[in-house]
């Protein structure tokens, strides 16, 4: 090869490479996406909440031209109901007319108002998980005209109130039971699957003979790949029945049974987690406690536990944040009952399951459905905190704890 | 420093290298004369990596690193803003210190820099892989499988196939990063000679901390230290009288 | 070592003792109790559902009340269901895994701002996806289709709860676990090669179509296959985004509703008028969820375990 002339200069003209460009642009373009959803999300969750604001002045007459408005509505093609006979039947049709799921009628015919707290009626109804009961009262389209008085109490007042009862002859949005049921449910599965978890965890990173930990650790994290709803079947047909003879209690579906079921359902994750910070605690920790002659159980508790601590707080908040949020569980393990009681052994009823019970059956763009939806604003910015938290706090203490280590 | 009777191809004046606000490269300044083979020595984190990665801007790549001051290659300023880099490194090809083959075909890492500029004729990237290998020593070795994964190979034949690859694109100058430090002593003479014959066609820039390997193949020989560049002379120069001391104390091993 | 200790055991060194039984004690019965509860429920199913699985059972369609007959319909509307999802899903979370590996800067805004967006996404309530499915791709996008071809009401093609919204609804939900996971695989790829690549004078998207992207191909298999059983097993997000009781005849169209194993369990297991009659329907359809979802996660899992060992190699 002949000696190149020191005056060619192939790179000194800089090319566009368009492609390169285009290329790279999209994959900015695409990865914004992930971050375009968070706000479609809260945005869109918010918009179909927004309803509730033009109600919210409380005076009667604007609130009543705002009924009038979704009255007409309700025979508008979009109504989710009317659209699709064959599936989402809202007419009271033969029980035993095969294709007819329509779970309600079947039930709510002699118990229209067995979930209200002050009457005892569904105490003698131990089936009482049926999510719609409540519902339909009154399915038939005299719905929207009888929710008018209601309106004379104010709105927000409503709201805030101790009874959920949104169909009937006058509709109760209050979430006060609803908030209370989650938080029951809530930590009584954190009160369950967090110690349950991190002691499974401490066990399977230095406790179990290491043949036992190989088996353990896939099982327990295929307890996370069960799909919630079987999870909530499992509750359903078993831990009832358990629970039932165990406490002796009035209802066979309660606040415990849904507490154990979301426990289970965030077991593995807090389980995961723990041991994931346990065995990143560098080994010299450990190395260097046993050396000065502390034993395995005093490694184990106060020395790996307290320097893995972030993480184990990370994992009890994101199990927070599951159980908060859990929908099928609770809809199918709670009972489903908006009872405004402090008691464990009565049925409860959760913000996430009311909406997926409720849902599928509102009239899309009524005050029920904004409603529905700002519940679904409170679950994603608790969510959203949670996650923030975990993030942030959790973070800065890893950070410190090992610095230049993790 | 070069001598005068060598055209020079890469010149560098006063260039500095950032890692974030830590200073690897102090004020380099160096005339590498074409068609030789410079290597460059000094103890681990001197900085004779980084200045060599500086030479095609493999450094890019890197976040939060900047340089000053120039390198010029064919009298060039490579970090000038007009420079198109992709073009660059064509001109100024590199072997790295891990032979890491593409997980492709013997064949299909040979071919893999010409395809990049768009479709060529079969028989032309044939020349060229068969012209590539045999340039790295290679050619009677594999050239009744090139179809087999270069994994296949051992180490060394793996480091020649890289030299392949990189000769096939047909730099101008070629760069080299510790290329036998992970080689057997056989696979390692076979590269050294290797260098030796690639020479006439290249200006060839090789880092190794193996001062024997920079004294047997080099034709000139730079000493860093501390982002510094101590000295550079002719390799006999260097490993004779050289003109300081730390070069000195450096190649009588009193440490490094 | 004995002969080191006192030879009568102090009151306070017994209570120290027994404490450590005790403490290691707790932590055996934790471990057995949560790994005893897995395989249980694990165990339960397989021994109630499996006699009932038969190819009647896969084959046909519910009959007499969801007492009789088979499933699929909703074996069938489930796959159509992930597999929509996957499509649209997976693109999107490789394209995001290539941003954050291959173009971010450490630490710039963007690329964290992208980080939490992609922990915040696998934190929100999957009841609020399906929400969100309701309100933007039922209503805006569906809506917003509807009146870009004049049609709307009764006669509405995409605004109405079908099988395409529930899948972009999943895609959404499933997206951190694709990103995570190819995110994970393109890491594997040694940095020497892309190096190498551009030091052949590559450019950045030349070396990631053809070095980057062909060595990480299982790991975006593993993170689709993960994805798709996770998104196999998600009932709340779909339920008012197009799943349904009953189907008169399978989906064709995208715009369809569709059958969904998950919802057709919760149907099974809290609305059946007969609770006897439909049990060995419920564990049954329990058994097929649960194999194709852990069949998936099984498979994921093999397929990562071979690329985290390839690259400990």
């Amino acid at each position: 090869m002949a000696p190149q002339s020191t005056g060619s200069h192939p790179f000194r003209r800089r090319k566009r490479h368009i492609g390169e460009r285009i290329a790279e642009f999209l994959i900015r373009l695409t990865a914004s996406v992930s971050i375009l959803m968070i706000f479609l999300i809260l945005v869109f969750v918010l918009r179909e909440a927004w309803g509730i604001v033009s109600y919210l002045s409380g005076s009667s007459p604007t609130a009543q031209t705002e009924v009038t408005v979704h009255k007409s509505n309700t025979d508008a093609p979009e109504t989710y109901g009317d659209s699709q006979p064959d599936s989402y039947g809202e007419e009271p049709a033969p029980a035993n007319e095969p294709e007819s799921y329509n779970p309600d009628v079947q039930e709510t015919i002699t118990d229209t108002s067995g979930i209200v707290p002050t009457e005892t009626s569904s105490s003698d109804e131990p089936e009482s998980y049926n999510p719609d009961v409540t519902d339909y009262t009154a399915t038939d389209a005299g719905t929207e005209k009888e929710s008018e008085p209601l309106i004379t109490k104010t709105l927000s007042q409503n709201i805030v109130g101790e009874v959920w009862q949104p169909i009937s002859s006058e509709p109760k949005y209050g979430i006060m039971p609803l908030i209370l049921g989650t938080a029951k449910t809530t930590f009584l599965a954190i009160l369950i699957a967090a110690p349950l978890a991190i002691l499974a965890a401490i066990y399977t990173a230095f406790f179990a003979p290491r043949r036992l930990r190989e088996i353990m650790k896939p099982v327990i994290e295929l307890l996370a790949g069960f799909p919630s709803v079987v999870v909530g079947f499992f509750c359903l047909m078993l831990v009832a029945d358990f629970v039932q003879s165990t406490f002796g209690v009035e209802y066979r579906l309660n606040a415990i049974v849904g507490g154990i079921g979301l426990a289970i359902a965030i077991v593995p994750v807090i389980f995961t987690i723990t041991e994931d910070s346990l065995m990143s605690v560098p080994k010299t920790y450990r190395e260097a406690s046993l050396a000065l002659g502390a034993t395995e159980w005093q490694t184990a508790f106060k020395v790996m536990l307290p320097a893995a601590l972030p993480g184990v707080v990370a994992a009890v908040l994101l199990g927070v944040g599951r159980a908060f949020g859990e929908t099928m569980i609770a809809l199918m393990a709670t009972g489903n009952a908006a009872v405004y009681s402090g008691s464990m052994l009565e049925p409860v009823r959760t913000l996430a399951a009311t909406i997926g019970a409720e849902m599928g059956e509102v009239i899309w763009g009524s005050l029920h459905y904004n409603i529905l939806f700002m519940l679904g604003v409170l679950l994603f910015l608790v969510s959203f905190t949670i996650n923030a938290l975990t993030e942030f706090f959790v973070k800065g203490m890893l950070a410190k704890k090992f610095q230049g280590e993790a | 420093m070069a001598k005068e009777q060598d055209h020079s191809k890469i010149h560098t004046k006063d260039f500095n290298f950032y890692y974030g606000d830590n200073r690897a490269l102090h004020n380099i300044s160096v005339e590498i004369p074409e068609h030789k083979v410079v290597a460059f020595i000094g103890p681990s984190g001197c900085g004779k990596s980084t200045f060599l990665r500086s030479m095609n801007r493999m450094n890019d790549v890197i976040d939060g690193t900047r340089t000053e001051g120039i390198i010029q290659i064919n009298g060039i300023d490579i970090y000038d803003k007009t420079v198109d880099v992709v073009e660059l490194r064509k001109l100024v090809g590199m072997v790295f210190q891990k032979h890491i083959p593409f997980p492709k075909s013997i064949y299909d890492n040979v071919a893999y820099g010409l395809y990049l500029g768009g479709k060529k004729p079969k028989s032309e990237v044939d020349d060229i892989v068969e012209q590539s290998l045999r340039r790295s020593a290679l050619w009677e070795e594999v050239k009744d499988r090139l179809q087999d994964s270069a994994m296949s190979l051992s180490g060394g034949q793996q480091q020649r196939l890289c030299i392949a690859r990189a000769v096939a694109v047909d730099p101008e100058v070629l760069l080299m990063d510790e290329p036998c430090s992970a080689l057997d002593p056989i696979s390692t003479a076979k590269i050294e000679e290797l260098i030796g014959e690639l020479k006439d066609t290249y200006t060839i820039i090789i880092v190794t901390h193996n001062m024997q390997q920079a004294a047997r193949v080099s034709d000139y020989t730079g000493f860093f230290y501390m982002g510094n560049l101590v000295e550079f002379d002719k390799t006999r120069s260097i490993f004779t009288t050289p003109a300081k001391k730390e070069t000195e104390d450096y190649i009588t091993g009193r440490f490094g | 070592m004995a002969t080191l200790r006192h030879s009568g055991t102090t009151r306070s060194e017994l209570n120290k003792k027994l404490f450590g039984y005790f403490a290691v004690g707790i932590t055996v019965i934790g471990g057995f109790v949560v790994f005893g509860t897995a395989l249980f429920m694990l165990l339960h199913f397989l021994v109630k559902g499996l006699p009932h699985i038969s190819w009647e059972f896969l084959s046909q369609a519910p009959r007499n009340n969801n007492t009789e007959g088979g499933i699929f319909p909703a074996i069938y509307g489930t796959t159509f269901l992930v597999l929509t999802m996957a499509l649209l899903g997976v693109p999107v979370g490789t394209a995001t895994a290539l941003y954050l590996t291959e173009y971010a800067k450490q630490n710039s805004f963007f690329a964290k701002s992208v980080r939490f967006a992609v922990n915040t996404l696998a934190g929100v309530p999957s009841i609020v996806f399906g929400l969100f499915g309701v309100g933007f791709f039922v209503q805006f996008v569906g809506g917003g289709l509807d009146g870009l071809i004049g049609k709307g009401g009764s006669s509405a093609v995409f605004g109405h709860p079908a099988l395409i919204w529930a899948s972009a609804t999943l895609s959404v939900l499933t997206l951190p676990v694709v990103i995570v996971s190819v995110e994970e695989a393109l890491r594997a790829v040694p940095r020497e090669l892309r190096e190498a690549s551009l030091a052949l004078g590559a450019t950045k998207w030349q070396t990631i179509w053809k070095i980057v992207l062909p060595n990480s191909l299982t790991g975006i298999l593993t993170g689709s296959i993960l994805a798709v059983g996770r998104g196999a097993g998600e009932v709340a997000p779909i339920i008012f985004v197009g799943a349904v009781y009953s189907l008169p005849e399978l989906p064709t169209s995208v715009t369809d509703q569709f059958m969904h194993l998950g919802y057709h369990l919760f149907v099974l297991a809290t609305q059946s008028p007969d609770v006897e009659a439909a049990a060995p329907q419920q564990y049954a359809t329990t058994v097929v969820l649960l194999l194709l979802t852990f069949g998936l996660n099984f498979t994921a899992t093999i397929i990562r375990s071979r690329i985290r060992k390839k690259r400990l190699a």
